[in-house]
């Protein structure tokens, strides 16, 4: 199968951030030799480089559906990524002391898509209920604290027991069947916004799609990040408008008829 | 560059955000549209012959540029070779925008960015870190000041 490689060649070298980097050893697929290697974690992917210097990496271990867990082996601090699945691979790498190697256990434990899709999604769940809870005010709004505490459980499991991919799906005529992830189109739950129209004010506007279109920019540059936050601000900005004004009649009414 | 062949393959086979069955143009000398099958998951754009369950590539989606192009035809460029296009061309337009808007949002840097996005707004509104609860508060990769 083709890769990008130059492409990921670049990703690995180029000056954005890494989300941690260091030496580990790792031990060779054939024979149980540790080979000291520069590695440097981007994201869901494990770059490994035979230099701090190299140009280029030696190799990458994409970081999807793996567990990470300690091991015994010979070899002191040594850790492993574990793939799922009848012949996939195990990665035994070692760390040079305690810190180094609990640091890069619990990075690689959480640097898969997956889990910061599934924080973001909470997140963003977070946020509509919040901006949503009109009875509970605007400014002061705490959103139901029981259940916040009740999701992050739900998230505070070790990443290894996350909630797996459905299995692979049968073949049709020979080629994959796929199926789109449950859920990741279902919009916004907009179900608390009726008791709006109790008093027959007017209706909240309607939320979003979740995918607004945004002017075509290189997607990964901090140009087109503060494009699309500036995108989610002026959102804010929107309903943050309209809850004020919803506010002020409330209050208004509140007062009660004026002579 | 050695990697995980067998891992990518299979999440290949696992159920894809988006999929369809597009023209595709790599960019090589000589090269024309195919019919291809492209399927988006978690980061990566594979692209499959119509007929086969082994993807002949995939993609990943960092530090890319996805860019509408005529009508139904959009492509994908790297930021090392912005000149070098993959061209992809749908059956509709509104299939197209789909399709770019799906791409834009596909990289783990977008992922990170609304993360940090929308913990600093719940943050604004409660005072409070939304991040603590799951204990990755203190992770360098989420911190606002990047």
């Amino acid at each position: 199968m083709k890769l990008n490689e130059r492409s990921l060649a670049f990703y690995a070298t180029c000056d954005s951030p890494a989300d941690n980097t260091g030496f580990l050893y790792k031990r060779g697929e054939r024979h149980t030799a540790y080979h000291r290697r520069w590695f440097v974690l981007k994201g869901n992917m494990l770059f490994y480089f035979e230099e701090r210097e190299s140009r280029e990496p030696v190799g990458v271990i994409v970081l999807e559906g793996c567990n990470v867990e300690l091991c015994d082996s010979a070899e002191n601090f040594a850790f492993a990524i574990r793939f799922g699945g009848t012949k996939c691979r195990t990665y035994v790498l070692a760390a040079e002391n305690q810190a180094a190697m609990e640091s890069w256990v619990k990075s690689l434990s959480r640097a898969s898509f997956d889990y910061l899709r599934l924080v973001v999604r909470e997140l963003e769940k977070q946020l509509e209920e919040m901006r949503w809870g009109l009875t509970s005010g605007y400014g002061g709004c705490q959103g139901p604290s029981g259940s916040w505490r009740l999701k992050s459980s739900v998230l505070e499991q070790s990443p290894e027991r996350l909630p797996a991919l459905p299995a692979v799906l049968p073949k049709e005529n020979g080629c994959a069947v796929w199926n789109n992830t449950p859920g990741v189109h279902r919009p916004p739950d907009t179900s608390g916004c009726n008791e709006c129209d109790d008093e027959g004010n007017p209706r909240p506007p309607p939320l979003p799609p979740r995918r607004r279109a945004s002017s075509s920019e290189v997607s990964s540059t901090r140009a087109s990040g503060a494009e699309s936050l500036s995108t989610f601000c002026q959102l804010h900005e929107q309903y943050g408008r309209e809850v004020y004004r919803l506010r002020q009649n409330w209050l208004e009414r509140q007062r009660g008829p004026q002579p | 560059m050695r990697y995980n062949e067998r891992e990518l393959l299979s999440l290949a086979r696992q159920p894809a955000e988006k999929a369809a069955e597009v023209l595709m143009r790599v960019p090589k000398k000589g090269s024309v549209l195919k019919k291809r099958l492209v399927k988006l998951v978690v980061n990566f754009l594979f692209y499959f012959r119509t007929d086969e369950a082994e993807p002949i590539g995939a993609l990943l989606l960092e530090h890319c540029r996805i860019t509408k192009e005529e009508e139904n035809v959009f492509s994908i460029s790297f930021m090392e070779e912005p000149e070098r296009k993959y061209c992809f061309e749908c059956a509709s337009e509104e299939q197209c925008q789909e399709w770019v808007e799906a791409l834009k949002r596909a990289s783990y840097e977008f992922m990170r960015r609304s993360l940090i996005f929308y913990r600093n707004e719940i943050q604004k509104m409660t005072g409070k870190d939304p991040l603590e609860q799951f204990g990755i508060s203190g992770e360098a990769r989420f911190q606002l000041a990047a």
